[in-house]
């Protein structure tokens, strides 16, 4: 192995990476949602159920995906900075997090807004509303647990048991969920009818969560390079930066 | 050494029998609030029973886990536990189970009683009280490592109920919807293994992960 | 042989010392003395493995104790400023349990008998809440007089206690010494300690 992989996981030189970085993923992020929209709104034929109102998926569905996948890259990232004392996978599973948990947030927002036009309620006890649900929950346990300790030594190990024991967990709620649901309402509403949906509208939506996923790179880098500076404040090049020796 | 830690516990909890009772008596108030509060006839009362009593039980087990490990962080007990040549993970397990003994045992035995306010079947009461005694360890388990995450923090208590609770959810699916199986005469075997299944997945990785969570509140 | 290497602490934002060397041999004492503050509890709890260094290694016979583990804390014995006492535990019960944590389980009679030796005769089913803040002490520095290990890290062990008492400690500090024995302590009142090495560590 001759890559120094240490190089970029030194907070300091990670700080510039990123920094050159965000321009291109924002771009990205601004060319995918523009796409996404233009497919979601004028490509996509309207369902013949649901009318118009079926749209909110574009925005429903990469929320909810991408709430998923957060967390376990939060849990991945977490866990790293656990075994091996890398302070900045730590960082960066901090970052996730808030945007891991609005997008769980969006998630159900959105898909109250579809129940009520759909199942005329705002909410119902659907499997993913409930598991999603329960996902927002695990978010706001990882921040509130980071929130209140004050040592960022602690507060990264805590967080990061408490996301791996959640990551164990998702499977095993999502399962009880899905099997307390199926007993309980028969065979419920399913949001999304997979078999017989339009290209178009699958095109959309997997559109829509790249450009999801771009938009979380962006906001995670950025909220890593605060953190990195609001961590590292003591340190010899976070004051020449100030000074504005380095740029 | 596991023997050590549980007679100690115990001997604890008896000579402060009015913390055990308090969480008791938790647990009683809160499921004769809700004829109270939702209806007294008795056909709602059985639809609701294994509900209610099983989310009395997750929050009378949650409101105890302060009391795991926070009066050994405080004298200074848990300083020598990790420093014990034994195991931590062992010790941990030993405290864990008396904290199941001390709390969830008389929720278990409690359970019936309460069963039959509820106007529960006999078969029902049963099968209810059988998933409380196989869900309560584990409830002990997980909470387990919120107590140990969140100790010495401020607001501790509070903290512990957003991690943990969450966690339980589990249990509480299967432990409730055993007792509704039973009642409309469905087979419930497939439930208690489920439970089981989570008593020793949670057994196996609890402790490692609790011990794991005391070291780094403890550095 | 307890030997640190450049140790290194920093709590919160503050570096509360760095590049501390020193070793402690067989038979020999080390007092570590410095202000309130200053970082003497932090280093003990380095020292016995509670928490571990931001810089440097902590080395017993060579080997770091992080490696050893168990085998470190079997040979070692902690004594923090908390005591580890339980209210509504006996004095006995108390000495016994804390005991049989630390991986040396003693009999009744044994721990009666070292109660009484440390001058707690006469109270030794009493609960510890109705003991004084001295009388509790000397239950805690009772298991110095069980216990088997040759490393002891004390944290202020001395407080609260009586002429006499500092007196008996001494005695045992010594026994342990004499016996190829190693002590580290924090002490704010300096004890005159007679045929040893004694070494000093300030920190500022």
């Amino acid at each position: 192995m001759t890559i120094n992989w240490f190089k970029y996981a030194s907070p300091a030189s990670f700080y510039f990476l990123a920094g050159r970085m965000i321009p291109y993923f924002t771009a990205l992020a601004i060319i995918l949602l523009v796409a996404g929209l233009y497919v979601g709104f004028f490509v996509a034929p309207t369902d013949f159920q649901q009318g118009e109102a079926y749209r909110i998926i574009f925005i429903h569905v990469p929320a909810a995906w991408m709430s998923m996948f957060l967390y376990t890259v939060m849990a991945f990232w977490a866990g790293v900075g656990l075994a091996f004392n890398t302070r900045l996978s730590s960082m960066v599973a901090s970052a996730i997090a808030p945007t891991g948990a609005m997008f769980a947030f969006l998630a159900l927002w959105t898909g109250a807004w579809w129940g009520k036009p759909m199942w005329g309620t705002w909410w119902v006890w659907d499997a993913r509303l409930t598991s999603e649900l329960i996902l927002f929950f695990l978010y706001i346990g990882f921040m509130s647990l980071q929130a209140a300790i004050d040592d960022p030594k602690r507060a990264d190990k805590a967080g990061a048991i408490i996301a791996l024991v959640g990551v164990v967990n998702v499977p095993i709620i999502y399962f009880s969920v899905q099997w307390w649901n199926t007993l309980h309402q028969g065979a419920s509403v399913s949001m999304i009818q997979s078999p017989k949906m339009a290209t178009a509208m699958l095109s959309g939506m997997l559109i829509m969560t790249l450009a999801a996923w771009m938009y979380s790179i962006v906001v995670i880098l950025i909220r890593t390079r605060l953190i990195i500076l609001e961590r590292e404040r003591h340190t010899a090049w976070v004051s020449e930066l100030r000074e504005g020796v380095l740029e | 050494m596991i023997w050590w830690i549980i007679k100690r516990d115990l001997l604890l909890a008896m000579r402060r029998r009015s913390d055990v009772l308090t969480t008791l008596f938790f647990f009683i108030i809160v499921v004769s609030l809700f004829p109270l509060g939702v209806s007294p006839e008795p056909d709602i009362l059985r639809i609701m029973a294994s509900g209610v009593v099983w989310v009395a039980a997750l929050l009378a087990s949650m409101l105890s886990l302060g009391r795991i490990f926070s009066g050994d962080y405080a004298d200074g007990t848990l300083e020598q536990m990790l420093l014990s040549p034994v195991s931590l993970a062992e010790l941990v397990t030993g405290k864990t189970i008396a904290h199941w003994l001390v709390t969830g045992v008389p929720l278990v035995l409690m359970a019936p009683v309460l069963g039959i306010q509820y106007d529960l079947p006999g078969n029902a009461l049963l099968v209810l009280t059988l998933s409380l005694l196989l869900g309560t360890p584990v409830l002990s388990l997980i909470g387990a490592i919120g107590a140990a995450l969140t100790l010495g923090l401020r607001g501790g208590g509070v903290l512990v109920s957003i991690l943990v609770l969450p966690l339980y959810i589990p249990v509480l699916i299967f432990g409730t919807s055993a007792v509704e199986a039973s009642s409309t005469g469905m087979e419930f075997g497939a439930h208690f293994s489920i439970l089981g299944a989570f008593l020793l997945v949670s057994i196996v990785f609890s402790p490692w992960a609790t011990a794991a969570s005391l070291r780094i509140s403890m550095n | 042989m307890l030997t640190a290497r450049n140790l290194e602490c920093i709590r919160g934002e503050q570096k509360l010392f760095s590049n501390i060397s020193f070793s402690v041999n067989p038979g020999e004492l080390m007092f570590i003395g410095g202000p309130n503050g200053s970082g003497k509890t932090s280093l003990l709890r380095l020292l016995c493995g509670l928490s571990s260094p931001d810089d440097g290694e902590i080395l017993w016979n060579g080997a770091d104790i992080r490696e050893l583990g168990g085998d470190y804390r079997g040979v070692m014995t902690y004594l923090g400023h908390l005591g580890s006492i339980k209210d509504d535990l006996t004095a006995t019960e108390n000495l016994r349990i804390s005991c049989a944590l630390t991986g040396c389980e003693i009999s009744e009679e044994q721990a009666v008998d070292a109660l009484e030796r440390i001058g707690l005769a006469g109270r030794e089913t009493l609960p510890a809440k109705v003991l004084s803040q001295g009388q509790r002490r000397r239950v805690a520095l009772a298991r110095l007089l069980v216990t088997p290990t040759k490393l002891w890290i004390l944290d202020e062990p001395l407080t609260a206690l009586d002429v006499a008492a500092v007196e008996l400690i001494k005695g045992v500090l010594e026994h342990n010494l004499s016996n190829g024995g190693m002590i580290v302590m924090t002490t704010h009142q300096e004890i005159v300690m007679t045929a040893t090495t004694v070494r000093h560590l300030t920190l500022s």
